[in-house]
């Protein structure tokens, strides 16, 4: 069994995010960048599945990152967590690629390791289309499950429990396939001091574009099938009417939401 | 005049109001017309009709009910195949986004998601980073695909004579990969869904415990309002996931949003931030909510939401 892990750095969430007024891209020195912490629980999902099919002789899990240099270390992370490799796909082409230019890149890297399961998390903190991962099964033609937050592997098949507005659906297919998991599928684990050593004798692979056989012009801002006309700063709402309840709050709330017309 | 698509979301031809939403949203671009995918269009269709659809394009056919959004992608797919649409609008949730991002790759075409307003010639008005940067984007390939907010554009029924074309839907051998082998249905609480209601009232760390709860549900009743919940929330066990607003959780814009308990982290700003109008209950004076709120008030929340609750029983009568 092998499984590959996508994941994506993503600027801090607690980071003040803008954009570069040059080219309309995210200006990505600006702010600390961490793991998504949606794939987070894509990686532990992965070793926890590792661990119950016996360990690494019998199940690899690769991580797998698109992004500039310092994205390799948001594959290094994996690798603290306990992933056994990774793979970077790195090139200067990619600078500005959209989510349908991302998922060209990552559908190649997949065909490439020709793994029997891929999980993605299922949106990025940054962007939060959260499209990619439907975009790269598309692409790939296999089986999709997505917003899992119960992953299952019975031999040859997977099933999960695909989040819905009214509860879940059981969703089942055959292998290979990709699944994209939220929040709370899991409680994705710290690297241990160990894992943070041994993580770095892994190796770690650096692939281009031309290594996936991707022409660059299908890729970046060119090859893009949308762009940023033009983006405005907001100026922060205007400050609102606080009270202090003294006794009267409820009322005097009930009164506001009466003058909207709420009530 | 354009012909734009508006991927109907129903329950079993019970149209959402999310789709009247968005065919009046449609009818300011051009010529609206409605896809159904899956049974139900004969119920759907004097609704979709009230809310100016010109066109009613019903697709059903073996398997649509079977499989996870391949079908909504597969339908799609055949009504453009035969139309000359100047752009689809699709509703932005989980599926939907789904839905439209494998349409695009399927279909060459460039896709924009979360658009907040919709412009002529297609430019679609994004709100990003927690609400502080306003972004207008364009589809530079295709024909466009666009997922709207719910509550962007207040439904306002034009009644139209909806004509009817049936096309019958073809999966792929990959469109069928993927089965539902069940579904799984929690208890309906009676309450809006939370991603197109018009009044969110959420409770937070604040509100202390899963019981507790309860003053949040019986304000939400009261204002005919769905219920949310902060991360803090939903990791203390107090509420359930699915209701959780937030980054990691979903984005609602209501014309209100009624935060209590709720410090206003980033983490939730990020996901109610383009709320029309916002209102907070909290005991901390310094909670970065309070600079978000149109109304605030600094206070017990288990003092002032009962009271609010007996006022808003009382106006209402």
């Amino acid at each position: 069994m092998k499984i590959v892990v996508c994941v994506k750095q993503v600027p801090d969430s607690w980071a003040e995010k803008k954009l570069n007024p040059s080219d309309n891209t995210l200006d990505r020195d600006s702010a600390d960048a961490v793991v998504n912490e949606l794939d987070e629980y894509g990686i532990e999902e992965a070793l926890q599945i590792q661990e119950r099919l016996g360990g690494p002789d019998s199940c690899s899990v690769t991580v797998l990152s698109m992004g500039p240099d310092k994205a390799a270390e948001t594959v290094r992370k994996g690798l603290q967590m306990g992933a056994d490799d990774g793979v970077h796909v790195a090139d200067d082409a990619l600078h500005g690629s959209d989510a349908v230019a991302t998922s060209l890149v990552l559908a190649a890297a997949i065909e490439r390791l020709a793994p029997d399961l891929v999980i993605l998390g299922s949106e990025s903190t940054d962007a939060r289309m959260s499209v990619v991962p439907a975009m790269v099964a598309e692409r790939l033609g296999r089986p999709m499950l997505t917003f899992a937050n119960k992953v299952e592997l019975d031999g040859t098949t997977v099933r999960t429990h695909r989040v819905t507005d009214y509860g879940y659906d059981v969703v089942e297919a055959a292998l290979p396939a990709l699944v994209s998991v939220v929040e709370k599928t899991n409680e994705p684990r710290y690297p241990s001091f160990k894992g943070i050593m041994a993580a770095k004798k892994k190796p770690l692979e650096t692939l281009s574009l031309a290594d996936l056989g991707v022409s660059a012009d299908d890729v970046g801002l060119a090859g893009s099938w949308s762009s940023v006309a033009e983006f405005a700063t907001r100026p922060p709402r205007q400050k609102g009417t606080i009270v202090k309840d003294e006794g009267e709050g409820g009322v005097q709330l009930a009164d506001f939401l009466a003058g909207q017309k709420f009530i | 005049m354009t012909e734009v698509l508006v991927l109907v979301e129903h329950d079993d031809g019970t149209v959402k109001k999310v789709t009247h939403e968005l065919l009046t949203l449609a009818r300011s671009l051009g010529e609206p017309s409605a896809v159904v995918v899956g049974p139900g269009a004969d119920a759907a269709l004097a609704s979709l009709a009230e809310y100016g659809a010109t066109t009613v394009y019903a697709v059903d056919g073996d398997g649509a009910a079977d499989h996870p959004v391949t079908p909504k992608v597969a339908a799609l797919q055949a009504v453009l195949a035969q139309t000359q649409a100047g752009a689809l609008l699709v509703a932005s949730g989980p599926s939907g986004k789904e839905v439209a991002a494998r349409l695009a790759v399927r279909t060459s075409s460039g896709i924009l998601t979360d658009a907040v307003a919709v412009h002529d010639g297609f430019v679609a008005e994004q709100s990003v980073f927690g609400g502080s940067t306003v972004v207008q984007s364009t589809v530079t390939r295709g024909t466009p695909i666009i997922t709207v907010r719910p509550n962007s554009t207040p439904a306002e029924p034009a009644p139209a004579d909806a004509k009817r074309v049936d096309i019958p839907l073809a999966l792929s051998d990959a469109d069928r990969s993927a089965t539902i082998t069940e579904r799984v249905a929690q208890e309906r609480t009676g309450r809006p869904d939370l991603t197109e209601a018009a009044i969110v009232v959420s409770g937070g760390r604040g509100v202390g415990s899963a019981e507790n709860f309860s003053v949040i549900e019986a304000l939400a009743d009261s204002l005919g309002a769905a219920v949310g919940a902060s991360r803090a929330a939903t990791d203390a066990g107090w509420y359930p996931h699915q209701f959780q607003v937030g980054q990691t959780g979903k984005t609602v814009s209501p014309q209100l949003y009624v935060a209590n308990g709720i410090s206003g982290a980033i983490q939730h700003r990020a996901g109610m931030q383009t709320s029309k109008t916002i209102v907070a209950v909290n005991k901390d004076d310094e909670a970065p909510i309070f600079d978000l709120v149109d109304f605030g008030v600094v206070g017990d929340l288990h003092q002032v939401l009962p009271q609010l609750t007996a006022e808003v029983t009382k106006r209402k009568g």
